[in-house]
């Protein structure tokens, strides 16, 4: 199962990310980081994640520093 | 069985943090930097030559050797360093105020001279440190903080167009525009730098990259209206593009 790892404590909520998911399996956390940003997170309950990275290729911030393809 | 298909680049330093506003395309740029570094691998024989701006900070990510230059004089510094060194790789990572207005005479001249040296430059339409004042690749009409009614052709005249000026001297081995604002076009700044830099490997010249980038927080945008911007009205007037490459005619490699 494909999957991605989000770094909250780099993510700066600037949201690019959402709508390059193909599957839309990123949102708006309710969550924070010490910054107070909203940070994204990662919601995949069906295995729908490709492992395409167009996500981790578009953030500016490498807080998505990890996608697994698998 | 999972494969890794994206990481963190090993070139970059462990713990490190952007330090740019959310949604600014430094971050892709130097990371697209970090990952051509490791594909060459050239890490441990890179010295980079950073001068001022926003740029300046890709020293607090990259784990290489790093020179500061005064404003401006990256290409001048970045010379010296590799006339010194002629077996060292060494790259400029630039904005377009820094490499385009104050040190115009000191890039122009370095493409001209032919040196074996790869330049980047972050093209975002606007002076970003600090604060957002009107600079040499300023876009016709666009309100700054020093233009609050607009760019006008009468009083500032027009912008300047880097990647096409770069591809006119005689030294330059490959000059080229690319934007950041599609994940497609992000690729194709990242084998526009790959090329940069290896014809300095190679020895055939001057190798440069304009890269267009965003600015949300001086264009008072959304990240995602930025890069709408971008494509809506910068890419018409500085149109993406390779002006030049000599490894074309040369069939070098």
């Amino acid at each position: 199962m494909s999957r991605i790892v989000i770094d909250s404590e780099k993510c700066k909520a600037c949201y690019l990310c959402i709508k390059e998911c193909p599957k839309n399996l990123i949102r708006v956390s309710d969550k924070t980081n010490k910054l107070g940003d909203r940070i994204v997170e990662f919601n995949d309950p069906d295995g729908a994640c490709l492992g395409c990275a167009l996500c981790a290729t578009r953030c500016p911030d490498l807080a998505i520093k990890e996608v697994y393809k698998g | 069985m999972e494969t890794q298909v994206f990481k963190v680049p090993d070139s970059f330093k462990k713990d490190f943090k952007y330090t740019f506003c959310p949604g600014c395309d430094h971050g892709v740029a130097i990371r697209l930097v970090g990952e051509v570094m490791d594909e060459l691998g050239i890490r441990e024989n890179t010295i980079a030559a950073t001068s001022i701006g926003c740029s300046v900070t890709i020293y607090d990510f990259l784990d290489m050797d790093a020179i500061e230059a005064p404003h401006g004089r990256a290409l001048a510094v970045a010379t010296g360093v590799k006339r010194a060194n002629p077996d060292k790789f060494v790259f400029t990572y630039s904005g377009d105020g820094d490499f385009a207005s104050i040190g115009l005479a000191e890039s122009l001249h370095a493409a001209l001279r032919g040196e074996a040296i790869s330049a980047i430059c972050i093209n975002n339409t606007t002076y970003g440190m600090t604060g957002g004042q009107l600079g040499p690749t300023t876009l016709l009409g666009q309100v700054t903080t020093t233009s609050p009614t607009g760019r006008n052709i009468d009083y500032y005249g027009y912008p300047i167009k880097i990647a096409e000026h770069i591809a006119l001297c005689d030294g330059t081995a490959f000059s080229a525009r690319v934007s950041l604002d599609t994940i497609a076009n992000i690729r194709k700044a990242k084998q526009a730098i790959k090329k940069a830099f290896e014809v300095q490997l190679h020895g055939l010249g001057f190798g440069f990259v304009e890269i267009l980038s965003t600015c949300p927080t001086n264009w008072h945008m959304s990240p995602e209206q930025a890069h709408e911007r971008v494509r809506n009205e910068m890419m018409p007037v500085f149109v993406p593009g390779i002006y030049k490459d000599v490894t074309v005619e040369n069939k070098s490699f």
